[in-house]
């Protein structure tokens, strides 16, 4: 009952927009069906946690995952400029298994490039989520650490780890692509390692990190876990 | 230039013309008669061309300066109208039947200072900052530091330096 009138107010929240609103459509048949896009588009359940199995199959499958890092494209702040020229001749991350892919289905690690308005925020948390994990969060520049020369402005965040979990941290504002070859470089190491186990801490301390994303997106209005 | 200031001379009330070069002036007026005078602008001067609608927070005059720019293509040649509203009680005549992108503008000064344009469409549709619930965060009474340190978790142990000192005592070390 309690679980339905959650339901119930979510549909009813004020800053729900006109295409998620609860509504009943006609179909070709003259049936009436009802479309509650929340719970028919989205699935709200929590994510979990994925224990190695055996060492040496995850030793084997974290070698396989570190060499072939598909990043998705997506550029939050001044950062994003510095992505395209990785992927040019001259500095050509294809050679370290590094690729940009076009959705976050297909890819297995998000750059946060730079400052990251609260707005956006909630656009990169969607995006986080839909990703499969093992999934690898590359914070780059300042801002990401500590709110960089943004730290005092109303609209964007000051420490990116309370928001998603990160793996590697690139400082400079703003770093150059070989700067970010190098936190490549690093995230592999760690992967290698078995250190880089972001998706399970994010399913860990989900409640946290859900405490924190709720207290300064004030428009919540999307389900808890979207994948 | 003058031609035409001396033409809206005559039809309008004008104050404070500042002449900042050949082909740029700012006119003030008065609030009731400012949609008018930018409707005669466009209709009869040839001013087509709207640059940018921005706000200046007086807030020690406890008033809003609002300026409008508007440019005359074919003859190279610039006009921003100034023009002074209540900080208490910001209303302005919408401008959005002029030119449609005046609309947005009017948008993001809604949100950013609190400035209402009746009947200016999507006026109450967030621009940038979504579910935002305190005062307009571009008003100078707004303290954004406090709101940061309240808001986004500041990070330990970051240190700032007053920039004027830091270059002072950096170049000449033994004047104090």
């Amino acid at each position: 009952m309690s679980e339905n009138d959650n339901k119930k107010k979510n549909t009813e929240d004020r800053f729900l927009a006109e295409e998620n609103k609860q509504r009943i459509v006609i179909s070709p048949e003259g049936e009436e069906i009802t479309i509650n896009p929340l719970e028919d588009y989205f699935c709200d359940e929590r994510p979990e946690i994925v224990a190695p199995k055996n060492k040496v199959v995850e030793k084997f499958l974290n070698w396989a995952r570190a060499e072939s890092l598909w990043v998705l494209g997506f550029g939050t702040g001044c950062g994003s400029i510095e992505i395209p020229p990785l992927l040019t001749p001259r500095f050509d991350a294809f050679r370290f298994g590094v690729q940009m892919r076009p959705t976050p289905r297909q890819s297995s690690v998000i750059i946060i490039s730079g400052y990251l308005a609260v707005k956006t925020l909630k656009r990169v948390i969607r995006s986080y989520e839909q990703m499969q994990s093992p999934k690898y969060v590359i914070a780059l520049g300042s801002c990401t650490i500590n709110g960089g020369m943004y730290y005092d402005s109303y609209n964007t965040i000051n420490r990116l780890d309370y928001y998603i979990p990160v793996d590697t941290y690139v400082t400079g504002c703003m770093p150059r692509p070989e700067a970010l070859l190098a936190g490549f470089n690093h995230l592999k190491e760690r992967i290698k390692a078995g250190k880089a186990e972001g998706a399970n801490e994010y399913a860990e301390k989900f409640d946290w990190y859900k405490a924190n994303q709720k207290k300064i997106i004030k428009d919540w209005n999307m389900p808890d876990y979207n994948w | 230039m003058q031609k035409i200031i001396d033409k809206l001379n005559t039809i309008f009330e004008i104050s404070d013309i500042i002449e900042d070069s050949s082909n740029f002036s700012f006119l003030t007026c008065k609030k009731e008669q400012a949609i008018s005078m930018i409707t005669h602008l466009r209709d009869i001067e040839g001013f087509s061309h709207f640059v940018i609608l921005s706000v200046v927070d007086w807030i020690e005059d406890e008033k809003f300066q609002l300026t409008y720019i508007l440019n005359n293509p074919d003859k190279k040649i610039d006009i921003a109208i100034r023009v002074f509203i209540d900080r208490n009680n910001p209303i302005m005549d919408s401008a959005h039947h002029l030119w449609q992108h005046v609309a947005t503008y009017q948008r993001e000064l809604k949100e950013m200072f609190g400035i209402e344009f009746p009947n200016s469409p999507r006026l109450n549709e967030s621009f940038i900052l979504e579910g935002w619930d305190n005062i307009p965060p571009m008003r100078r009474d707004f303290d954004t530091n406090k709101y940061s340190e309240e808001t986004f978790f500041p990070r330990e142990g970051r240190t700032t330096n007053d920039p004027s000192e830091y270059m002072k005592n950096k170049l000449y070390p033994d004047e104090k």
